[in-house]
Parts: C-alpha cells; sequence; structure tokens
C-alpha cells in the first residue's frame, strides 16, 4: 500500500492490504493465504475487523433502498423503462407511481425523455425494479441534470447532506443527487445554476482530498464575490428531499468522514 | 446517459441569456491544443485538442497511377473513423454514416480550395503521381468532430514531408525536407447548431444531442476568402437571415482560426 | 554460440525500451491509458459493465468481455488501409482472451464489458503495449479482479533470448533467425494468459524465453501500478 498526492491509500487489485489473519474481508477484497487481497481500484477502508475497499471510479452498481435518478426510454402496457445509466435498465410499474394512473394514460404522467427520482425496490438479472411510492421521490422538471462520476456521490452528498447543505447555501439551488451518480440541480438563477455545478465537479475532482468541505466553502465564496451575489442561505423546512439522502450516507459515510 | 427532456430545456433557458453550460457564449470555440507529431511514421501527423474533443490526422503518402481525368494530378484521398474508444454511442464495424459524412465534408473542403497543390505532386504526366492519403481518428469525442478534424487535416498537411525516393520507388521510413505542397488557401470547416432560434459553434457532445439543425461551411481563407462546401444536416430548417448569418460569423471564425494555428505551429 | 551478441539499439539482453505509462487520457471512457514500449505506443479505453443489446446476445449468467484492436493507418511506414484486417482480428481476440483471465465476468450477467485498443504509433510489439494499457483501462474502470495483467514479447535472435523485442530483431535472419513470443503473465499468480510464438526454437530455449518474460512482467505491473495511483500523471521508467 502507498499513500498518494491525494492523502488516502489508492491500492490496485491483487495488492495485499493487510496481512493481519484476524481481519475479515469485506467489500472488493478476498483472503488468500491469510491475508486480506484487493479486488478493485479504490480506496482502503479499515473499520477494524473488516476492511473493505471503497471504489473510487467505474460504473455505478445498482443496491436495493438506493436513492436514484432515471430517465424514461420506453413505455409498456404496465409501465416505464428507465435508463438508470448502469449495467442493467431500470422499470417502473405504474402501481408504484405516486399517484393513481390509468392503463391508457402512462404517456400522460412520463413521457419518454422525462426525468424521475425513483428508490430501487429490487436488483434482479431481468432489470431492476423501482418505485416512486415514498415521500421525496418525485418527477423532475427544470433545471439542469449533470453526470457525476456516481462513485463519488457519497462525498457529493456529505455527512448527512452536509455537502450539499452548504452548496445549497451558497447559490440557493435545490439539489437532488441520485446515488448512480445523475445529479438535478435547479435554481432562479442561471449563474447560481452554473455555480452549483462548478462546486459540484471540484468535489468530484478532489474527493480524496481532505478538509474538502473549506476548500469548496472557500471557492464558493470567492465566486459569488466575482459574480457579485450574495449567498442564498435556504432555510432548514425547505430543503425537502435531501432529507432521504442521510440515509442513503450511511452506506457511504467513510469518505465524509474526513470532513 | 439517455438524453432528456430536462437539458433540452435548460439549454434553451440559458441560451435565450446567451449563455452555455460551460459558461461560452454562442460564437466562441473552446480552448484549443496542438501536438505534433502523434507518429514518426507518418508523413505529418497531428493531434488536436478542442476543449475534451481530441482527433488525430495522420498524412501518408503513396505512388501510383493518376486517375484518368487528371493524367497531371497527383491523388487525394480523406477517411475518417468515428472509434468506438472516442464514444460509447460509436460502434465497431464499417464506417457510420457519420464517419463517412465526415470524411467527405473535409476531403471537399482540402479538394475544392486547392490547399494542395496537386499538380506539383505530379512526377510523370500520365504515368507516376503521388497519392495522399489524410486519415483522421476520434480519440474522444465531446462534440464538433467535424471543426476539429479540419483544423488536424489542415494542421498535419502543414508540418508533413515528403518521403524519399530510388527512382521510382518509395523509401518508406524516411523523409525529404521538402513540404507538401501547399497554397495558402487554409481550408477550415465552421459547423453551427440550432438550439431553439440560437446558433452556436463547437458545440459540446450534450449540446450536439439537443440541436434541431446543423449546417457545415467548409470556407478557406488566405489571401481571400472562399466557400468551398456546405452542408445542412439534422432536419430542422432555416431561414435565410440564419443561413447568411452563419456564413458571415464562419468567415470571421475561420480568420481567428487562421491565426491561432498559424502561432500554434511556429 | 549465437550470433546475435549485441542488441542493435545496444540495449542489454534482457532491458525493455523506456516505458511510459499514463491513465485517464480518453475522459468519456469509463477506464482509460496509453502505454509505450519505446516508439509503439497503444491506447486503450473501457466501457462497462453496460447493459448489452441486442438482447439475444446477453449471456443468462455471465457478462461478456468485447474487445477490439486496430491500428492508425500512419502507425505504420506502409500505410494500413482503414478497417478490420485479419490481423488485428486475431489479436483482438488474443487480446480478450488474456483478458478473461482476469476479469470476473460472473459478476455482471448479461452484461458487456467493451475494451478497444488502437495503436497510435507501431515499432513491434504492439499487441503487448495494447494488453499493458488495457489492464489499465481496465482496472480504472473499477472492474473487479483478482490480480492484473503484464504482456511483454520475448524474441530469440539465433540463440539470445531478449526481452521487448525490436522491429530489427524481428527481422533477424542469421542462424536460427528470429523468433517472436509475446506472453502475458497474471501478477500475483504468475499464471499464464497469453502465449503465441512464431519462428524456430528448441524446448529449452522456449522454457528459457517464458521465465524471462515472467522477471520482465514483474517491472511492466509495476509501472502499471504506479500509474494508476498517480492518475492523469506520465509515468516513465
Amino acid at each position: 500500500m502507498s499513500k498518494d498526492k491525494n492523502e488516502r491509500a489508492i491500492v490496485v487489485p491483487g495488492e495485499i492490504v493487510s496481512e493481519d489473519s484476524s481481519k475479515l474481508p469485506g467489500e472488493n477484497t478476498y483472503k488468500e493465504n491469510g491475508k486480506i487481497v484487493a479486488s478493485r481500484f479504490g480506496v482502503v477502508d479499515d473499520l477494524g475487523k473488516v476492511i473493505k475497499i471503497v471504489p473510487i471510479s467505474g460504473v455505478y452498481e445498482p443496491r436495493r433502498g438506493n436513492n436514484v435518478i432515471g430517465i424514461v426510454t420506453d413505455i409498456t402496457f404496465n409501465g416505464w423503462l428507465m435508463d438508470i445509466d448502469c449495467s442493467a435498465g431500470g422499470f417502473l410499474p405504474l402501481m408504484d407511481y405516486p399517484r393513481f394512473v390509468n392503463k391508457n394514460d402512462l404517456e400522460e404522467h412520463l413521457r419518454i425523455g422525462d426525468v424521475v427520482y425513483a428508490k430501487i425496490m429490487g436488483v434482479k438479472k431481468k432489470g431492476i425494479d423501482l418505485t416512486m411510492k415514498q415521500r421525496g421521490l418525485i418527477k423532475i422538471e427544470g433545471g439542469i441534470l449533470i453526470k457525476v462520476n456516481a462513485q463519488k456521490i457519497p462525498r457529493v452528498i456529505g455527512k448527512e447532506g452536509s455537502m450539499i447543505m452548504t452548496i445549497r447555501n451558497a447559490t440557493g439551488c435545490r439539489i437532488i443527487a441520485g446515488q448512480n451518480g445523475l445529479v438535478s440541480i435547479r435554481g432562479e438563477d442561471k449563474d447560481l445554476e452554473l455555480l452549483t455545478i462548478k462546486a459540484i465537479r471540484f468535489v468530484e475532482e478532489n474527493s480524496l482530498t481532505s478538509g474538502l468541505t473549506d476548500k469548496v466553502t472557500e471557492m464558493l465564496t470567492a465566486e459569488l464575490k466575482r459574480l457579485g451575489k450574495k449567498p442564498q442561505i435556504v432555510p432548514q423546512e425547505e430543503s425537502f428531499g435531501e432529507a432521504e439522502e442521510s440515509s442513503e450516507s450511511k452506506d457511504n459515510k467513510t469518505e465524509g468522514d474526513e470532513e | 446517459m439517455e438524453k432528456s427532456n430536462i437539458n433540452k430545456q435548460a439549454l434553451l433557458d440559458f441560451l435565450k441569456d446567451g449563455k452555455r453550460f460551460d459558461g461560452r457564449k454562442e460564437n466562441e470555440f473552446r480552448e484549443l491544443t496542438i501536438e505534433y507529431p502523434v507518429s514518426n511514421k507518418a508523413e505529418g501527423s497531428v493531434r488536436v485538442r478542442l476543449g475534451k474533443t481530441e482527433v488525430i490526422a495522420g498524412i501518408k503518402m503513396s505512388v501510383g497511377e493518376p486517375y484518368p481525368d487528371s493524367q497531371d494530378s497527383g491523388n487525394l484521398m480523406v477517411t475518417a473513423e468515428l472509434t468506438p474508444m472516442s464514444n460509447s454511442d460509436y460502434e465497431p464495424g464499417p464506417p457510420s454514416i457519420e464517419s463517412i459524412e465526415l470524411g467527405r465534408i473535409i476531403d471537399r473542403g482540402v479538394r475544392e480550395s486547392k490547399f494542395i497543390d496537386l499538380q506539383k505532386l505530379c512526377i510523370r504526366e500520365g504515368e507516376l503521381v503521388w497519392n495522399i492519403f489524410i486519415d483522421l481518428y476520434s480519440v474522444n469525442a465531446d462534440g464538433n468532430l467535424l471543426d476539429a478534424c479540419a483544423i488536424a487535416a489542415i494542421s498535419a498537411l502543414k508540418v508533413a514531408k515528403i518521403p524519399k525516393m530510388d527512382g521510382d520507388k518509395v523509401l518508406f521510413g524516411e523523409w525529404t525536407d521538402k513540404n507538401v505542397p501547399l497554397t495558402d488557401t487554409m481550408p477550415f470547416v465552421i459547423t453551427f447548431h440550432k438550439i431553439g432560434n440560437k446558433l452556436i459553434v463547437d458545440p459540446t457532445y450534450s449540446e450536439e444531442e439537443v440541436s434541431t439543425g446543423r449546417l457545415t461551411i467548409g470556407i478557406s481563407v488566405g489571401k481571400e476568402e472562399r466557400i468551398h462546401s456546405m452542408q445542412k444536416g439534422k432536419p430542422e430548417p432555416m431561414t435565410v437571415e440564419e443561413v447568411e448569418f452563419c456564413v458571415d460569423e464562419a468567415e470571421k471564425k475561420a480568420k481567428e482560426l487562421k491565426t491561432k494555428i498559424d502561432k500554434l505551429l511556429k | 554460440m549465437s550470433s546475435y551478441k549485441k542488441r542493435f539499439d545496444g540495449r542489454k539482453f534482457d532491458e525493455m525500451r523506456p516505458i511510459k505509462a499514463q491513465v485517464g487520457v480518453i475522459p468519456n471512457a469509463d477506464g482509460s491509458a496509453r502505454f509505450s514500449f519505446g516508439n509503439t505506443i497503444a491506447v486503450a479505453a473501457v466501457y462497462g459493465p453496460k447493459q448489452l443489446h441486442p438482447q439475444h446476445m446477453q449471456i443468462p449468467n455471465k457478462g461478456l468481455l468485447r474487445c477490439n484492436y486496430s491500428m492508425m493507418s500512419f502507425s505504420v511506414t506502409d500505410r494500413i488501409k482503414p478497417g478490420p484486417s485479419r490481423r488485428s482480428q486475431e489479436i483482438s481476440k488474443i487480446t480478450e482472451w488474456a483478458l478473461s483471465s482476469i476479469v470476473d465476468l460472473d459478476r455482471f450477467p448479461s452484461a458487456v464489458i467493451d475494451v478497444h485498443i488502437m495503436i497510435e504509433q507501431a515499432d513491434a510489439s504492439t499487441r503487448c503495449a495494447g494488453i499493458n494499457a488495457a489492464v489499465m483501462a481496465l482496472v480504472h474502470a473499477g472492474i473487479p479482479m483478482k490480480e492484473m495483467a503484464a504482456s511483454v514479447s520475448i524474441g530469440k535472435c539465433d540463440e539470445t533470448i531478449v526481452v521487448d523485442v525490436s522491429k530489427e530483431e524481428e527481422d533477424y535472419e542469421e542462424g536460427e533467425a528470429a523468433t517472436d513470443m509475446p506472453f502475458t503473465v497474471l501478477s500475483n499468480s504468475k499464471k499464464i494468459s497469453h502465449i503465441q510464438l512464431d519462428g524456430k526454437t528448441s524446448i529449452a530455449k522456449f522454457k528459457e524465453a517464458m521465465h524471462t518474460a515472467l522477471k520482465a512482467t514483474e517491472k511492466i505491473h509495476e509501472i502499471q501500478v504506479k500509474a494508476l495511483k498517480n492518475m492523469g500523471d506520465i509515468i516513465e521508467a
């Protein structure tokens, strides 16, 4: 193992991450000859008894319970086919839409190209089952949709949603970050929407750096000054949607711990 | 990622204010860099970056018989490949219509502008002439491959050297210090994309995906400006004013690019 | 006694040409890398795992690894007509097999991982440079694997075993002439995932070549790892 310029131990597949035979192989590792070996490119997360590798690259791996952003690609007789930008397609049954949908009216509710924030109910070989029947899951309208590397989303969200809140309190834009890397940004001011994108890209590129929140705040302050705008602090009650994200960030809190 | 209705609308809204997602204005090109050579086996080869779009142009030469209707001229052939490595939307296999169109548009520009003095590439009239191949490859496709490939083709021709010959045989891998005979008329290609009722240059891939109309203008700049080729693509029609606007803008952009290239290839 | 006593370019028999490696060279790809042995430059891009269309090509309990290798027309002195050749198709298949040994395809049922390799400049050992770039690209793309792989061409000029064959050495004609042996070796298990041989050799000399490959690929592996840990930097050796 070696530390790279980003201050976290990055390992490659085949690399020995621990010679301690009492440790258990967690995600993206395997045990061989009493040693724990990495099976994926990423950073080591030593949780005490278990060692796992947190990926820093690669496509999204769908998990039950994740909230994702999907784009409608086709309409069938009983639901909508979705692209959630991973190795399997998503499917939203009409029963799982938050309103009553008549079998003939699917297109009235969601057309091809529409965007939704949905939850993964199940990951099967034939596809990924989605639902929107939960508070906070909505059809996304307006704003801009960007694609971020899915492995960096926990950092973009931050511990208990802290990074999103930091950005939001500067730009006033509503941010919905899907675990699959798609992020929806919507605000009243185009320059602030662009600044939000810039801040998210900054987090994505510097995801392994410590003290990231301070660096992002610094960047946002400088940019707001340059644009001649004031920070747009958002009252807590108005930040809907983000409360759901904190349950996601629990699975991935290890990267947020660096704050 | 599939196309979403959101970004289509967002781009339209932004353009109404003259803004684009990367902060550029409608008539602004991304940062241009040129590196060469790419291959020391090529007569000339150049790597061009326009923002994140990256393309390579390579020049190879050989000798052969002239075509029956141009007994006193060298032969020019331009091919292009939109490589699968440059974008997940490009599939391996026979050349796609996009690849074919790109190659033909660049070919028309180079050929009609007479940028290459093909007659000077004649060795013995009716018997032996130089064949000059321009092969274009995309390395990372983030929009505007056409304009980037034109820049690459022009630059590669400018830095290329003619191979040595032993009698009538080409000594591949050995070069004279003679350049390919070129005239002053650099054949650029400037493509305009219509989004809503706005016209933008140098689109990124996602801007291209939502544009409804496209007009490519092959224009050479040198002692004088001349239009050598035009191609309207995608279904949305354009007004006469829009076409005139494009032609006027193309001249400005081509002149800017010529200045940039002259500086970068110094 | 071998007639090949000194290498054409002055290298030691077990010395490779200068190597350059860089990860993350194609932003659109899920993983990408460039690798060169001297003047041979290969670039690789990986897309996936992703949905495989058309559906009838999907394998229900396993993923598919597709590999496509091609050379840019101007990468060689005598222009290659664009399009697949029999040689490039064979190399694509060999590369697919070499890489399938490390990628755990059971993890991606019905999905596909596409590996694209292009040679920008060719000076012998193109398939090995391609495999080295592809392995880095696969790792960069986050594809799970138990170990990595490295590839090198071992040559025999008359009776002399050399590492990282040059173009001139491929054309050596004296004595038993030139035998070209590209190998791909897995980094931990030291198993061989790709062997080819073209020439004339005794069994003993072949075994010597194979053992030489084991050592040489260790050095290549170190460079691949350094390039991955210093993403974006050009690592030279």
